[in-house]
């Protein structure tokens, strides 16, 4: 880590002090069938220059070298682009909005500088009958795996790549696409809807395929298939309050929903049904 | 992305697509609309009692006699009550639905939960909707049955209604409901633009804008009879 030379920023530099006293409080559950709880730790000399996964890691080796379990958590890229790493931080998903004057992708880009010296963290995982608890604060999504499988994709002969210029795609389709295309699937939007519902997620997929031209075969098929799946999964119904997009690392827009029931509508119109 | 499986995690029989969520949100909106409708028809009737009894009360027979002679009786009157009473049913039903279904979403709830996005309206949306229904029975028992209203049934249409909002609880009563109905609205409008699959980015403003017009309208139109008579501006 490089440090400028003049004062101000030096005086403040994370080996010049002691760093942060913090306690923090986390969901500790063995396993998926017994019950878990809130657990306190302390944790002295927190550096602000470290991410909060980077945080846990130190409590994990401070567990460890006390013979203690680790806490276990999902990480993967940490550099927000993965969508692995996700828990709830005071009771915002990803701890969203607490990352001052900066845009907050993922946990693993928020930073303890977003904390002060003495504060009590609550850590927990998504909560969701969909997203069973593995252990901790790692939780099963594969019910978002299963929502892509029932029609999250486009079918194409594999071979030889056709040529770019073949398809033409209007630029603001192409923008709006990817647009939704950046979603992750790390499930912040179930965690931090109130119906604990995954619309933004099967929104945001309905989108991006059904903006392109590769998209269109399945397209009616693919929003019945993937909303009667997320309902068989055990999700919530979306009530339209917003609190996904806020939550969402890559701000997928409440007008996907939209546009996701705009085509359920007129699919189950044209006389598309959810296969069983 | 999470790992992938070809496991299947199917463990209740597939559902068809008229029982989904999305379906029961499109019952909900539909519903919703012929409510609003009817309320802005009904806010119009209640500002006839600035018109004075005679026109109130004749106001509320026409009522009685609307369609006739083409249609005997009061039959048109019947079948507003009808098709009412079925949007209200499959409003309540919908809603119950889904309220069960985000609670088996998330039978276990968080130890610390923060609200980023939403409204003080959105969030009573449930509970506001079963004081909204509690106020409906009584005030069809106050002012159409006159069952729990001094003037009884026998008094007209007028007498009622002063009966009725001289009583500064009754008043009371009819403000909180018509305050929560105004947020209902507000956020309801919204959600059904979205349901309806209406809205996008560009439109959102205006969509929002207008939901909030119509709800403040129709709360401040429904406020002004009542507290009028309170305050003895209409006797």
């Amino acid at each position: 880590m490089t440090m400028t030379e003049d004062g101000p920023r030096a005086a403040t530099a994370p080996h010049e002090k002691p760093g942060m006293r913090l306690t923090l409080r986390i969901w500790r559950q063995p396993d998926a069938s017994s019950r878990g709880k809130m657990v306190d730790y302390r944790l002295d000399d927190v550096s602000p220059d470290m991410s909060f996964l980077e945080m846990l890691d130190v409590l994990n080796e401070q567990l460890i070298m006390e013979g203690q379990d680790p806490v276990a958590f999902d990480h993967d890229c940490r550099e927000g682009i993965c969508g692995m790493c996700g828990v709830m931080i005071n009771g915002r998903a990803h701890g969203n909005g607490m990352n001052e004057g900066a845009v907050q992708t993922t946990t693993c880009q928020l930073h303890m500088r977003s904390f002060k010296d003495g504060d009590t963290i609550d850590i927990e995982p998504w909560r969701a009958t969909p997203f069973p608890v593995i252990k901790d604060l790692a939780v099963d999504r594969r019910s978002f795996d299963r929502i892509i499988q029932a029609g999250g994709y486009i079918s194409v002969a594999t071979g030889t790549a056709p040529e770019a210029h073949a398809t033409p795609v209007p630029k603001k389709d192409a923008d709006n696409a990817f647009d939704a295309a950046t979603c992750i699937g790390c499930g912040a939007c179930v965690a931090a809807c109130p119906n604990a519902s995954s619309m933004l997620f099967t929104a945001a997929k309905v989108t991006h395929l059904g903006l392109l031209p590769q998209g269109q075969p399945e397209r009616n098929d693919r929003v019945v298939n993937m909303v009667s799946q997320q309902d068989r999964e055990g999700f919530g119904g979306c009530t339209n309050i917003g609190e996904c997009s806020a939550a969402c690392p890559k701000g997928i827009s409440m007008e996907t929903i939209s546009r996701l029931n705009h085509d359920l509508l007129g699919a189950l119109r044209a006389g598309a049904r959810p296969k069983s | 992305m999470v790992t992938v499986t070809t496991q299947s995690g199917q463990r209740r029989a597939p559902k068809a697509a008229k029982t989904s969520s999305v379906f029961k949100k499109v019952v909900m909106a539909v519903s919703g609309i012929i409510l609003v409708l009817y309320l802005i028809a009904h806010m119009i009737g209640n500002l006839k009692a600035f018109a004075g009894r005679e026109d109130f009360n004749h106001y509320s027979e026409w009522l009685r006699t609307l369609g006739n002679p083409a249609l005997p009786g009061s039959t048109a009157l019947w079948i507003i009550r009808l098709v009412l009473l079925a949007a209200v049913a499959a409003h309540i039903w919908a809603a119950v639905s889904l309220w069960r279904q985000a609670k088996r979403a998330r039978p276990q709830g968080y130890v610390t939960k923060k609200a980023v996005a939403q409204s003080y309206a959105s969030r009573t949306m449930r509970w506001g909707g079963v004081i909204i229904a509690a106020f409906v029975i009584w005030h069809l028992l106050d002012l159409t049955w006159g069952a729990v209203n001094s003037e009884g049934h026998d008094g007209t249409p007028f007498d009622r209604m002063l009966a009725s909002f001289q009583n500064p609880l009754s008043v009371a009563f009819y403000a909180i409901a018509v305050i929560l109905v105004g947020m209902h609205l507000r956020h309801g409008i919204w959600s059904a633009t979205q349901t309806l699959g209406q809205s996008n980015r560009r439109r959102e403003v205006t969509v929002n804008y207008a939901a909030t017009g119509i709800a403040t309208v129709l709360t401040l139109g429904f406020l002004l009879t009542p507290f009028s008579i309170l305050f003895g501006l209409i006797d």
